[in-house]
Parts: C-alpha cells; sequence; structure tokens
C-alpha cells in the first residue's frame, strides 16, 4: 500500500468518523444520563428510529430542518417518558421494558413513515470548515454538521453539570443510592423519569441527525442497530460524557474502515470491514468487564446490582 | 480531650432551619398502629435539652417506630410532638430537618459516589442550582475547622473508613445546622476505639449544650459509659426509664427482655473429644470485583474448640466465609478437614460433615419462596430416607423429618408448608439450626448467627454452639460483635484489610487489645 492510498484511507476514516458520530454521540448522551439516575433504557434504538421519521416528516410538511430536529427531540421524550413511568410501576424490569420500547419506536415509525420514504425533505445544511485545505479528501471531510458541534458542547455542558450543579448532583445521588436520595427527601421515581425523558430527547436528536444529514433519507433500513451500540458505548466510556466523545468518533471510524478501503480500491473482505463496528462493540465489553468498570458504574443499576 | 470550642457563629453558615443550642423533646402518648399490628402503644418519653439519651430494646420493640414517627417518616395513629415544650407537627423528614432534628440511620445514607464535600453540600435544602465549589470548599473548610473532628473533603465516600463515614454522618447534621441528633445503632460498624471516640465528643458537645442526643443502641456498655439517661421499649410498650447512675445493666436488661424464659448458659466441658479439624492453609480470596479481598490466611482449629474471628465489618470476613461454604471461589490456597482436602463439592459436606450457618440466612442459606419442610431436607433429601436411588424423593418422609425438628427446634411456623420467607429472623435461623445442627457435625462455620435476634433466640443459639463445641466440633464463628466472640470463643483471632493480624487464646487476651488490631494497628 503506498502512502497515497494510506492517506486517503485516513482521511476517509476521519470524515467517517465525524459523520458517523454523531447519532452515537447523541445516543450515548442520552443513555448515560439515565443511566446514572439507575436506569438503564435499551429502547433508544427505538428513539433513534422515531425520532429519525418524525425529522425527516416535520422537515418535509414545514420546510424547516430545525424544526424537524425539535419534533424528534419531542418524539424521544415521549418514548423516555412512557419508558420511564413504566419501569416505575412496582417489579417492572428496565430492561425487559426497554426492549419492548425499542420495538415499539421502530413499529410506530414505520406505520407513520410510510408516505415519507420517497419524497424529498430539506435536510441539514453541513458547515464547510475545510475550505483552506487544497486537498478535495480533507475538505469534504470535515464538511461538518452543526449537529455535531452541538453534540460536544452538550457533553462538556453535561460532564460540568454532573459536577457543578444541584441538578447533576441529585441525579448522581439518585444514580448511586437511592436510601440516600430518599433520606433526603428526593423522590428517586421522579428523578429517574425526567433522567429518562431528558435522554429520549438527546436520543430522538441523534435519530434526525440520520434522517437529515447523513444518510440524509427515511427508509426502514436506516439504523443499524446504532441504538444498542451506544449502550456498549457508554460502558466503555464509564459514564462519563467526555469519553462518549472519544468513544463515539471510534465507533464512527470503525464503521467508516469499510467504505474507505473500497475507496481506495480494497474491496475484499468489504462487509467484513463493514462489521468493524460490531466486532469493536465485542472486544470493548470484554475489555471493559475489567476492574475500573466495575467502580465507576451508578450503583442502582440494576445489571450493578 | 481538649477543651472542646464549639462555635457560636455556627449558625452564621447558610442553611435554613435548625437552632443555636441543644433544645429539648418530648413525645405525647405516641401510638402507631400498622393494619392488626400494634407497634407503638402509648409512649411518652422526655429528653432534656443537652442530654445524651439511650433508648434501649430488642429487635422489634418499637425503636426505629418511635423514631421513624419523629422524623416524619410514618404519621403516628395518635399523640403529639413537643418541640421545646411547644407541639409540632411533623409531616415529612423535611418538616424534621427545618425543626432542627437530624438522624443519622444505622446504614449509611451517603452517596458513594459523591465526595464528602459533595455529600455535604447535597443535603442543604437549600443547595445552589450552580454550586461555586471555591467558595462552598472554603466555607466546609471553615466549618471543619471549628469542628471536633474532620474527614478529608475532596475524598470519595466509598474511599473513606467505616469510622470516617459515621463521622461524616454526624458533620453532616452538624452542618445542616440539626441540634438534636437521632443515631440509630451508630457503633455497629465501628471499632471499639472508634465508638468511644465519636461517642465521648457527642457526649461533650451535649455537656457543653450544644447539641441534644438521642441513640438508639442494644449495647449496655455504651449506655453506662455515656448516656445520661435511658428510656427502654418492649413490645411497643414504655417499659421503663430513668438515670443511668441509678440502674443497673440487670434493671435494664430486666425491663428489655421482661419475664422471657432464658435458656441457661451452656457449660463449656474442659476436656472434650475431639471429631476434626479444619486447617485453612494459604488462603486468598477476591471480591466481586476482582480485588485481593482474602491474604494468604492461615488458620488452624482443632476439634472442640471454637475460634472466633473478630473484625470491623468489611475486612474480608463475608468473603472468606462464602469460600468456605462454596459460594465464592479460591484465589489460592486450600481447606483441609481432617487432613482432607475439602473442595465444597455435595460430596465433601456430606463425607466430611462440614455445616455452616451463614450471615443473613434466609438470603444465604434458605430458598424463600420454598417450604419449611423444603429447606430442611436441603442436605438429605437425595439420600435414604428421603429418596430411593438417589433420585426419587419421597416428600412424606420429608415432611415427618421437618415436622419432627420444627418440633425439636422451637421452631413457630403455623405449618410445614409455610414459605420460609413468612417465618420471623428467628424462626428462620431456627430452621436452618435444625437443618445443619440435627446430624453429626465435625465442622461448624457460623457467620453473625445472632444478627437482629431477640434475647431468647440469641441465647437458644450461642448455647447450641457450645453444645456442638463439647461435642469434638471445630468451629468457626465470624462476628462482628465482640462481646460473642468475647463470650463464645476459646481463641480469638482478628481479621483486618483481608489478613488474620492477631490470634491468641481467650484468657490472654481482652477487648482492648482486640479493639487495636481491629483498627488496624
Amino acid at each position: 500500500m503506498t502512502a497515497e492510498a494510506l492517506t486517503t484511507i485516513l482521511i476517509a476514516m476521519l470524515g467517517g468518523a465525524i459523520r458517523v458520530s454523531t447519532p452515537f454521540i447523541f445516543v450515548a448522551l442520552g443513555e448515560t444520563l439515565t443511566e446514572k439516575s439507575g436506569r438503564i433504557n435499551l429502547g433508544l434504538e427505538g428513539n433513534l428510529v422515531l425520532g429519525a421519521m418524525v425529522a425527516y416528516a416535520i422537515s418535509f410538511q414545514t420546510g424547516s430542518p430545525w424544526l424537524g430536529v425539535l419534533a424528534a427531540g419531542f418524539s424521544g421524550v415521549f418514548l423516555g417518558l412512557m419508558h420511564g413511568v413504566i419501569c416505575s410501576l412496582k417489579k417492572v424490569n428496565d430492561i425487559a421494558v426497554g426492549i419492548a420500547m425499542m420495538s415499539f419506536g421502530i413499529g410506530v415509525a414505520f406505520f407513520f413513515g410510510k408516505p415519507y420514504i420517497q419524497p424529498s425533505a430539506p435536510r441539514l445544511e453541513s458547515l464547510p470548515l475545510g475550505g483552506w485545505s487544497s486537498n478535495t479528501a480533507l475538505e469534504q471531510a470535515l464538511e461538518i454538521n452543526p449537529l455535531f458541534i452541538v453534540g460536544i458542547l452538550i457533553a462538556f455542558v453535561m460532564w460540568w453539570a454532573l459536577a457543578n450543579t444541584r441538578v447533576g448532583l441529585v441525579v448522581r445521588m439518585t444514580g448511586d443510592s437511592e436510601p440516600a436520595a430518599r433520606a433526603m427527601g428526593i423522590n428517586p421515581i421522579k428523578v429517574r423519569i425526567l433522567a429518562t425523558a431528558a435522554g429520549g430527547f438527546l436520543a430522538g436528536i441523534g435519530g434526525a441527525f440520520l434522517s437529515l444529514s447523513y444518510p440524509g433519507s427515511w427508509n426502514e433500513g436506516l439504523s443499524s442497530g446504532q441504538g444498542l451500540m451506544a449502550v456498549a458505548l457508554v460502558i466503555f466510556a464509564r459514564w462519563n460524557p467526555l469519553r462518549c466523545i472519544i468513544a463515539a468518533l471510534l465507533f464512527g471510524a470503525a464503521g467508516a474502515l469499510g467504505p474507505a478501503l473500497q475507496s481506495v480500491g480494497i474491496s475484499q473482505g468489504y462487509y467484513f470491514f463493514n462489521a468493524a463496528p460490531y466486532i469493536l462493540t465485542l472486544f470493548i465489553m470484554v475489555a471493559a468487564s475489567g476492574r475500573n468498570s466495575a467502580r465507576a458504574a451508578p450503583g442502582e443499576l440494576s445489571i450493578a446490582k | 480531650m481538649t477543651a472542646l470550642a464549639f462555635p457560636e457563629d455556627l449558625s452564621a453558615h447558610p442553611v435554613t432551619g435548625g437552632r443555636s443550642s441543644a433544645f429539648s423533646l418530648e413525645t405525647v402518648s405516641m401510638t402507631k398502629v400498622f393494619g392488626s399490628l400494634v407497634a407503638l402503644d402509648d409512649v411518652s418519653i422526655k429528653v432534656g435539652a443537652g442530654e445524651f439519651h439511650a433508648l434501649l430494646g430488642e429487635n422489634g420493640a418499637g425503636k426505629s417506630t418511635l423514631v421513624k414517627c419523629i422524623m416524619g417518616f410514618y404519621q403516628p395513629t395518635r399523640g403529639q410532638l413537643l418541640v421545646d415544650n411547644r407541639e409540632v407537627s411533623i409531616n415529612a423528614p423535611a418538616d424534621a430537618q427545618a425543626a432542627g432534628i437530624g438522624m443519622v440511620y444505622q446504614h449509611f445514607t451517603l452517596v458513594p459516589c459523591l465526595t464528602a464535600a459533595e455529600n455535604m453540600v447535597i443535603s442543604r435544602a437549600d443547595a445552589p442550582a450552580v454550586i461555586n465549589w471555591a467558595r462552598e470548599k472554603e466555607e466546609l473548610q471553615a466549618f471543619m475547622e471549628r469542628m471536633p473532628f474532620r474527614v478529608p473533603l475532596n475524598t470519595v465516600a466509598a474511599d473513606l473508613s467505616a469510622g470516617e463515614k459515621q463521622k461524616l454522618e454526624i458533620l453532616k447534621q452538624l452542618y445542616l445546622n440539626q441540634r438534636f441528633l437521632i443515631l440509630d445503632e451508630p457503633t455497629s460498624v465501628l471499632t471499639p476505639g472508634e465508638a468511644d471516640e465519636i461517642l465521648g465528643l457527642l457526649h461533650d458537645m451535649a455537656r457543653a449544650g450544644e447539641i441534644t442526643v438521642l441513640m438508639i443502641t442494644h449495647k449496655f456498655r455504651e449506655v453506662n459509659a455515656f448516656a445520661d439517661r435511658v428510656t427502654v421499649l418492649r413490645r411497643g410498650k414504655l417499659a421503663g426509664s430513668g438515670s443511668v447512675k441509678d440502674l443497673s445493666t440487670d434493671d435494664m436488661s430486666k425491663m428489655m427482655i421482661g419475664e422471657a424464659q432464658m435458656r441457661e448458659k451452656a457449660s463449656r466441658l474442659a476436656k472434650v473429644e475431639p471429631k476434626s479439624t479444619l486447617e485453612i492453609a494459604g488462603l486468598s480470596v477476591d471480591d466481586n470485583e476482582g480485588m485481593r479481598a482474602v491474604e494468604t490466611v492461615n488458620l488452624k482449629i482443632k476439634g472442640g474448640e471454637i475460634v472466633g474471628i473478630a473484625g470491623v465489618s468489611g475486612n474480608g470476613q463475608s468473603e472468606l466465609v462464602e469460600a468456605l461454604a462454596g459460594q465464592r471461589s479460591l484465589a489460592d490456597g486450600a481447606v483441609i478437614v481432617n487432613g482432607q482436602r475439602f473442595e465444597a463439592s455435595r460430596k465433601d459436606f456430606a463425607d466430611l460433615k462440614v455445616f455452616g450457618l451463614p450471615e443473613e440466612p434466609l438470603k444465604n442459606a434458605a430458598v424463600k419462596r420454598m417450604s419449611v419442610s423444603e429447606n430442611i431436607a436441603f442436605r438429605s433429601f437425595d439420600k435414604p430416607p428421603m429418596a430411593s436411588i438417589g433420585w426419587w424423593l419421597k416428600p412424606a418422609a420429608m415432611r415427618d423429618n421437618a415436622v419432627r425438628l420444627i418440633e425439636q427446634y422451637h421452631v413457630k411456623t403455623p405449618s410445614a408448608e409455610t414459605p420460609i420467607e413468612n417465618l420471623s429472623g428467628g424462626n428462620v435461623q431456627r430452621t436452618i439450626l435444625a437443618r445443619e445442627l440435627s446430624g453429626d457435625v465435625n465442622v461448624l462455620i457460623v457467620a453473625n448467627p445472632c444478627f437482629g435476634l431477640d434475647f431468647a433466640s440469641v441465647a437458644e443459639i450461642r448455647a447450641q454452639l457450645i453444645d456442638q463445641r463439647n461435642k469434638g466440633a471445630a468451629i468457626l464463628l465470624v462476628s462482628e460483635d465482640l462481646d460473642e466472640i468475647l463470650e463464645l470463643s476459646d481463641r480469638v483471632a482478628v481479621m483486618s484489610g483481608g489478613q488474620i493480624t492477631y490470634q491468641a487464646p481467650i484468657d490472654e487476651t481482652d477487648r482492648n487489645t482486640i479493639g487495636k488490631y481491629m483498627a488496624g494497628h
């Protein structure tokens, strides 16, 4: 392999990492927030797909993609609230409810999404941040969607808020020790419902990116399990919003490996390289099962008990 | 202790509620009824300002119900609460906090992942929406300077020792300006040294008129050493109260247990025919997170000997017992019974006659939803006469055996078919005793056997253990209750940081020496 081909691959992976990571960032941040409060929402794949459909539909109907993004967020709040409320009933397991919510979200999206498969909706415009470069490939890679930047900002805000605000401490307290929260007169159920709803909002926005930016249209095969992989990613990120960015970029880059190799003419094993993110998920789950991760897990999570 | 400089300006820090000095509290005819159960029956107690008041009683005597009514967790069915001689109504824990009443719970209510500073700030009712940590830390530092004891502010609660956690819980209440402190068995997780230090400091603060203390306890030693007055509850009723210096330990224990019949203390035989030995050789065990919890423990127990392992909970005792009971795999080393390697298989348990009474028997030694009869049969259901050819079970034989043992061990159960989870703690423990001790026992592994049980059950269980010792069994007793260790053991070992740090025959050691090793010195 020549140096030129290697550069091409690396640039393609950089571009891929930035493009593909955005939904990962949003879903992972949403899941981090929910898990910090002591609940697991495995249903974020449903939020992602429903968010994608709603964003596309609203963008098509109103002509404003940003209104679509907002609507996608609220569809996520709807699913999150449902998950939060159902899990607050006695003897209900959040994992089982999450899987049911995933099927429910996807089903609703497919049901209402049929009429929007053909038409073309206005998309979110990317910001050309690579104008300074003479390398067209790099220029293309640096066409960054504003949602990517918003996601990174949210990660920093969440990281700061968890340590420096009352709300942040209350969420961490509820997630780590329910008796402590109760002793301080905090209602853990309320905190968890709100945290799941807020997490759902973020996951819904992640879905908007899928239909309004990349790949950039609505169809039923739009998501390839990003919502589920994001849950693994949260464990890898040890419930730290900033690490979520790094983890999401890593997954994005792995996802871009197949197309990048193809772009320099290596098409052998294309499907194998396309499976890179899934293989990475497996390895990360094994690698993350060590000691540090167990300590970082919020104490009230059903998997940590 | 040096003279106590308690600040006048404690109330100056930004906390709502609270008062500037100790105040009195009184309950009048407090009654709480749950369905058909009268948990608290017409209890009136009076705690004067600046008093260190002990609340004594057995489990289920109504101590917790009383303080939960004071704290607003429960609404009393009848009765009033007077604070500073004025009637107040407390409908929620927040009202108690506003009235200046703070509680330190038996189990820590610190959030493990938050630092000491974060734990304190978030406990305030008026915690700011955005926290200015530089300013808060400065204020906390200044607050700590004025306190008789302190804890590191930037350490995560999970990394604090039990003593530091307990101090932090108390500091938290003082930081909230709560001048009436309710302590629920505050010393159960502390070394004797730590317990004396903390209670001593609180006693001095009460003496100085800064705080009033109401302490729930069942340890007479602490009552005699630190309390001014005592109130005793029995079966939800007031059994007596008075000044500690006017009451003997005997008086108090009579008030606590009433006219209950006690089993005589079993006497320790001087000469015992040993049946078997238990040898723990270089045993290492990991905890759930893969960290070493037990580090190369060597211990030899002869037949007819009880070796008591003392230690503050969380120093590897649970992991050691789980490893011996086959509930946890060994990282290194071996367990040898009578010269044979013991692998904790069903066959080894039966052949070497190893039995056990783990802590929290309902969780560790029973299947909650199975019947008492089935739970009793766990050791023997696959052997004659309860089974033919190893797998054809005979429920009738099981039931007969259970009925016989229920009778013999005085298990109070509606029937042998009742799920074991419906029994009281003492009766669950008796059921497990019946299963483990009714046959021929060579080795017995016991952990906190009397935790949370009433006096009659405790006496019964301790007598059974001495009985097994006299019959020649080798007994390992792990207990967080130092008095239990001192009463039962022939030899004492102390476990600290996963290692056995001290061993001595019972007549060559004392409480202070053991306490020092428990604290890790």
